[in-house]
């Protein structure tokens, strides 16, 4: 496991993209009940704004994703998180359409977040840092789009906890939406997803090196931890059969096993790669922080557990996606919605892909989705009347 | 498009609210935003037709009638349309019912069971019959509530459904008037109902 830190915990300061500070006149009412702020929110955009403002869609990031949607990582030298989807001729149009995509409150690319300076001691926030729900994300992310003048997003688009922040948007804001895309997510976050954070969220507090949440503090990073909540976390993003069919029970580097506790496996020594990549650029409070925000998301809990009550008098335009072989956001969570949905008498498509790609399908290639939000977008951008880029 | 679904369509008012259950590749509800101003939304079973519909632009689910109409609210539709899909359904009683109540009208087209060629059939060969309208044989056919004409009047009878106009398609003439129920039933290959719950 990588004992560096690659990235100085300083140059998160010297990100590319864009940096606003926000909530300065006006604090962010947490849903804890703390008012927040001033808050930084780090930010990128692909595409141009159109003059009437109306060709903008915000592109909501998922648990460990951030705003490099579209362009190699700063960090990791990958592509773009989405590079697949966003850019000049893809389904998210960049010669079309506005692209903006903001790392979430809470986050540890560069928006505020408990490895961030607390002004206020001059020290990391870590656990002192606010407890923040998927409400909490979007209210911060409603200020930004305000910050942009604009008063209409065209698209409100993600997957996963990305899905989450969607359906949280036209629930907080419906006027300020013209159509939403959840991919492969939920309007409440199950008990079995909520065990599987548990899981990973005890690997890193049982890491000596976490420190009681000041390792940044005591020089270390409990990156033993974070790389096993990683790698049970990735477990359930794949499915048995993608599983099998990359790796199947082959030896890594080697004829026989070892009667030993190597990776003998190369289905362990994927998992341990996946661990030991991700403490490089992820901040394991963070990653406390943001799974306790979806563990709280519950939208029809605020409407009197009437979900369809989230969605009364909605004008916007819904696009559901879910994957067949996904068993961390199986395909009834969408129908759910999608049938509370159709009490509002709201506009929605729903399309169930055919994958044995799990979870991480929206993440990966897969032609049907394309094809799938391409022609959703451009009918939506012809009844939103945005002309053609 | 299907000579039953543009008859379909000339019912229709314009900018209406419509629902289209079984609607394929969306080809009628395509025909309705483009030329009637129609808010169309359709359900669909084959995970290919729905795929291809909202990828063509329209407002498509994946579902049937049998689950999927009870979450919608009272008169949300102007019209509800279930064509060709009747016979195909596990409780048609109740997927008719469901049909009058979101929708303020119904339209409901099926094979006619009671036709003199289906008759003539079973009369020869004493088999299942197998026709251009009903072409599987019984063992794979999705068919699992033929009816005729007759049959079908009576049960919306029987369950307080008002019938407002009648159809009979036959080879010769796309959608006649019904006048007489027993001819209708007798040369028809599909009938076509408008309905409204009374």
């Amino acid at each position: 496991m990588s004992a560096v830190l690659k990235m100085p915990d300083a140059a998160r300061g010297n990100l590319p993209g864009h940096r606003v500070l926000l909530g300065t006149e006006r604090k962010l009412l947490l849903d804890c009940g703390v008012g927040f702020g001033p808050y930084t929110l780090a930010y990128q955009t692909y595409g141009a704004l159109n003059a009437q403002r109306s060709n903008a869609i915000l592109v909501c990031h998922a648990l460990t994703g951030d705003q490099f949607v579209a362009e190699e990582h700063p960090v990791t030298g990958k592509a773009g998180w989405w590079a697949t989807m966003v850019g000049p001729g893809l389904p998210l149009d960049t010669d079309r359409y506005f692209i903006i995509c903001a790392n979430v409150l809470g986050g540890c690319m560069g928006s505020s977040g408990p490895m961030e300076i607390n002004p206020a001691t001059g020290k990391p926030y870590g656990l002192g840092f606010p407890v923040i729900t998927i409400g909490d994300i979007v209210r911060s992310q409603k200020m930004l789009i305000d910050h942009l003048g604009i008063d209409k997003l065209f698209c409100v688009i993600g997957g996963s906890m990305g899905g989450m922040q969607v359906l949280q948007w036209v629930s907080s804001f419906p006027d300020n939406v013209f159509c939403a895309v959840p991919i492969a997510s939920s309007a409440r976050h199950s008990a079995q997803n909520i065990a599987f954070h548990e899981v990973g969220r005890q690997a890193i507090v049982a890491d000596p090196d976490w420190c009681g949440g000041n390792y940044l503090e005591e020089g270390k990073r409990p990156h033993r931890g974070l790389a096993v909540a990683r790698m049970a976390a990735h477990i359930t993003y794949l499915s048995e059969p993608a599983l099998h069919r990359k790796f199947g029970r082959a030896l890594q580097d080697r004829a026989k096993v070892t009667y030993g506790f190597d990776a003998d496996f190369q289905v362990e020594s994927y998992l341990r790669y996946q661990g030991s990549t991700f403490v490089d650029r992820f901040d394991a409070n963070s990653y406390l922080y943001i799974t306790r925000a979806m563990d709280y998301f519950d939208l029809a809990a605020e409407h009197g557990g009437v979900l369809s009550r989230a969605f009364t008098g909605t004008k916007v335009r819904f696009c559901l996606v879910s994957f067949t072989s996904d068993w961390l956001f199986p395909t009834p969570e969408s129908r759910a919605i999608v049938h509370a949905l159709n009490a509002a008498m709201a506009n929605v498509s729903f399309v169930e892909i055919q994958t044995d790609k799990g979870h991480d399908a929206f993440l990966l290639d897969e032609p049907e989705l394309d094809k799938v939000l391409k022609g959703f977008l451009e009918g939506c951008a012809e009844h939103a009347g945005l002309k053609r880029g | 498009m299907r000579v039953d679904l543009q008859v379909i369509a000339d019912m229709i008012e314009p900018r209406s609210r419509v629902l289209d259950i079984g609607c394929g590749d969306g080809a009628l509800l395509d025909y309705l935003g483009q030329f009637k101003q129609v808010d169309g939304r359709g359900i669909e079973l084959s995970q290919a037709g729905v795929n291809a519909g909202v990828a063509h632009g329209l407002s498509v689910i994946q579902g049937d009638a049998d689950t999927d109409l009870k979450d919608y609210p009272s008169d949300a539709f102007d019209y509800a349309i279930l064509s060709q899909t009747l016979q195909a359904t596990r409780d048609p009683r109740q997927v008719l019912q469901e049909l009058v109540r979101i929708g303020r009208r119904a339209i409901v087209s099926f094979p006619n069971f009671g036709c003199w060629k289906v008759r003539v059939h079973l009369f020869r060969f004493g088999r299942m019959p197998v026709t251009a309208a009903l072409p599987e044989k019984w063992y794979n056919t999705p068919n699992i509530h033929l009816c005729t004409i007759l049959d079908f009047v009576e049960l919306c009878d029987a369950i307080g459904i008002r019938i407002e106009r009648g159809m009979v398609f036959t080879k010769a003439s796309a959608g006649r008037p019904i006048r007489s129920k027993r001819i209708a039933n007798l040369v028809g290959e599909q009938g076509l109902f408008v309905l409204q719950r009374r």
